[in-house]
Order: structure tokens, then sequence, then C-alpha cells
């Protein structure tokens, strides 16, 4: 399931960042890949492409940084909800 | 792309203009006249469940779909826009607070926000910073119990009248946003008039001079969450905007359509000489694509797509150069007459030029929207595109 989440967050970070593949563990934030905007249109991905809601406490940086950033914060949301 | 309303929504929007007919557009004239919103009109705004138009039922608020949020603001929109910016204003602060606040936070401040026993204002402008939000120079210091805010924000829409403010400042060199209740010791608020237009907005200068406020006032988290905070509230504040300026241009049509209809020149009505069809005709097209593209960004919006961002962008800047040059035309289709005071259009062409500038302006727009039509554009085969050159040209 997490291989699923990976490739979907791959790709869609590669409609974001065009000319280059980017590295699971990659900064796309330190790398100015993105604009601002981007924040709002990763978070709504993040809650409804993959389904993991994001809340106030979610929102730091690191949780959001990398493609591992990302599929290990819903792996967590995810483990956290089945309990 | 879906445009057709559900009949809940279309009754929603008769309720929304039925509203604005009996209890705005007859007085809208009066107070950009007297550059004054009176609180009466904020309490009927209140009592119709407008001022709850975000806040979820849960909290006391009429939780509205997006497009019916959108329907309301329209229709504010064509009667008054320093009201449509009242309700923008303390929906973003209502916004902010249900998407990113923390549940007592929430409790404490949604229903006083939704039964506009709180009028909300947003905070964010400074004298050397508006669309550069990495220029606030407002501080936030750690003090015990808290916070104290020093700094000085100005055309803050509604500030002469709003009983909590979300201020952003810097918190230990990190952007940051927190609540600020107006009795709050520090904290003054000096009205600005003479404004192009919305001048019934009652805009303010606050100052803050070591406002203390306590720690569970910070909205979010500083830095990455702040953007968060501060994107959602600009988004649902230009998306506001956006159906507003449609609003606006459907005055400005029905306006003209009338005083068209009814001045003679030459021996037969204005409709009939050619040059003001092609006015109206272009007010009318460019009404009716804003509108759509409203409806598109309000879609995308309920569905929670990414895609609503570049849409909501594309819809506010559309809308609001549409709404200017409606408003050009709807002025000189009326002549004369539309330079002065009789008329409302004059104030609609006030209005609209200061659509072009709040909530992102028409130039940073353009920016973004270049910029981000390279994202929606399709890929080529192969997936990743084509290198760039380098400086020397290459591609390596």
């Amino acid at each position: 399931m997490m291989e699923n989440i990976r490739e979907q967050v791959r790709a869609f970070l590669a409609r974001y960042i065009r000319d280059r593949e980017v590295a699971d563990d990659e900064d796309i934030f330190t790398a100015g890949h993105v604009n601002s905007l981007f924040v709002m249109q990763l978070v709504l991905f993040v809650e409804g492409e993959l389904d993991c809601p994001v809340a106030d406490e979610d929102l730091e940086l690191e949780n959001f940084s990398s493609v591992d950033a990302i599929v290990a914060l819903v792996e967590r949301r995810t483990a956290a909800v089945r309990g | 792309m879906r445009v057709q309303l559900t009949a809940e929504q279309q009754r929603a929007g008769e309720r929304f203009a039925a509203f604005a007919d009996d209890h705005l557009v007859p007085y809208a004239d009066g107070w950009d006249r007297a550059q004054e919103l009176p609180r009466a009109v904020v309490h009927l705004l209140a009592e119709a469940g407008h001022l709850g138009a975000v806040v979820p039922a849960d909290h006391g608020g009429a939780g509205l779909d997006a497009i019916s949020f959108g329907l309301l603001h329209e229709e504010a929109g064509r009667a008054c826009s320093s009201v449509r910016s009242l309700l923008t204003v303390h929906s973003m602060v209502s916004y902010a607070l249900v998407r990113w606040g923390r549940p007592e936070l929430r409790a404490r401040w949604l229903p006083e926000l939704a039964r506009g026993t709180y009028l909300g204002a947003f905070a964010v402008t400074e004298p050397g910073a508006g669309s550069d939000l990495a220029a606030l120079s407002a501080q936030a210091r750690p003090v015990a119990g808290g916070y104290a805010l020093d700094g000085h924000k100005h055309w803050i829409t509604f500030g002469q009248y709003a009983d909590l403010f979300l201020v952003f400042a810097r918190l230990e060199g990190r952007p940051a946003a927190f609540l600020v209740e107006r009795q709050r010791a520090g904290l003054t608020v000096v009205p600005q008039a003479g404004a192009l237009g919305t001048r019934a907005s009652m805009l303010a200068e606050v100052r803050l001079t070591d406002c203390r406020i306590p720690a569970e006032n910070l909205v979010g988290r500083p830095g990455f969450g702040l953007s968060a905070v501060a994107a959602s509230a600009l988004e649902l504040g230009r998306y506001s905007v956006a159906w507003g300026c449609v609003g606006l241009a459907e005055a400005c049509v029905r306006a003209s359509l009338a005083y068209a209809d009814t001045r003679e020149q030459f021996g037969r009505p204005l409709r009939r000489h050619q040059l003001v069809q092609r006015m109206l005709a272009d007010m009318v097209t460019g009404t009716s694509a804003a509108r759509l593209l409203c409806q598109q960004a309000g879609w995308l919006r309920e569905s929670g797509d990414p895609a609503s961002v570049h849409a909501t962008w594309l819809a506010k800047y559309f809308a609001s150069t549409a709404a200017v040059r409606a408003a050009d035309d709807a002025v000189q289709i009326h002549g004369s007459r539309g330079i002065g005071d009789a008329y409302p259009v004059q104030r609609y062409l006030r209005d609209a030029k200061v659509m072009e500038i709040i909530e992102g302006s028409t130039q940073l727009q353009q920016i973004t929207i270049a910029e981000s039509a390279y994202q929606v554009r399709p890929r080529p085969a192969g997936g990743v595109e084509p290198r760039r050159p380098d400086a020397e040209g290459l591609i390596r």
C-alpha cells in the first residue's frame, strides 16, 4: 500500500517539478522547485488523493519536505487511525 | 466542467439576492458617500446567518458549500462591495480557525464569529509589506504565559468595527498568526478615510505596542504552518473577491441595460446604437465568463481538488479585470450622468479598480498564472520534459 502512496506522491510532484526527476529524499522546498501556492496544493493532495487528514500539529516542514517525508506522514497517520 | 447549480443552491442564491435587493441595494450609494456602513447592517447580516457562512453547523454556522458561499458573495458584490468586503474578511478569519485552529480555539471563537457577536478582521498588510508576506515587520516575542506583539498594520478592512484581529507577525524570525481581541491593552485602532473605492469598508490602521496575548491565541504553527494558515485564508479571500466581481459586473450590466433602454440620442434609444451594443455585448459576455470560472473554481474547491488553487487564480484575475472593463463601459454608456453620483456606476468603477489590487494584484496574478500554466500543460511523450539550456546556452 505504501509503495502505491509513494508512486502517487512522485506523480503529484512531477506535475509541479517538470524538468527533472526528484529523488525520494530530496528537499523540494530548499531546492527552490516550488512556489508559495504549492503548500496549499500539497496539503489538498495529501488530504484528498491520499485520504490522509492534515491537522494543525502536522504542519511542520519536515512532514512535507520530500517524497520520503510525505510517505512517512501518511504512514504515521494511517497507523494512528488503525490504533 | 460542471456549471449547473443544484436546486438547493438555486434557492440559496434567490434568498441571497432578495436580501441584497431589500437591505443593501437601496442604501449602498449613501454608505459610499458617507464612507460608513451603519452598524445596523452588520446586525442584519448576522441575523440572516451570513456571518457564519464558512462556520460548520456544529459550531453554530451555516456551513455553506463552496458554490452557495460564492452566490452569497456574488449577490453582496452586486449590491455593495463594502458589504462584500466585510463578508470576505470575516470569513477569512473564521476559515483560518475552521481549517487550522486547535479544537479549543475553534470551540471558543467559531460560535461567536458565526453569530456575529465578534467581527473578524485580517491584519496582514503593513506600510512595507503587501503582496510580499516575507517582508512582514510586525514582531511577536514570547513572554510569560504568551506573546507580546509590536507592529503597525494599515488598510485593515473593517478594522474600525472588528472585535477580533488575525494578526500576522514574526515570531523568532518565522512568520506566525495570532488572534488579538480588540480590547487587549496595547492595541489601537485609527480610522482611515479617503480610499478610492469600497469606501464604506471601515478601513483602519492597527497599531500594536507591547500588546500581550495568551499562548493559546497562536493559530497554526510558525513558519511552514503559517504558510498553510495564510494560504488557506487568502485563497478563500481570493475566491470571495472573484465572486464579488461577478456581482459587480452584473450590476454594471443591469444598470447599463436599463439606461441604454430609456436614454435616447439622435432619435433612438442608446441600445440601438451599434457602438453601445458592442459595450453591452462585451459586458454581458465578460460577466458570464467570469461566473463560469467562479463556478468551476467552486466545484473544484468543494471537492478538495488541488486544481482549485489554479482555478481560483484564473477566476479572480478574469473576474476583477472583467469588472473593471464592465464598470468602465457602464460609466461610458451613462455619459455625463455616469460621472455624477446620481447613478451608481461611478461607484462600481471605483470599487472595481480596488478589486484589481486586493487579494493578489493583477500583476501578481499574471505572474502566478503564467508560471502555473507550465504545470498544467500536457507533458511531452516520455514523461520528463527536455532540459533547459544552461547559462552558456548549452543543454548538457
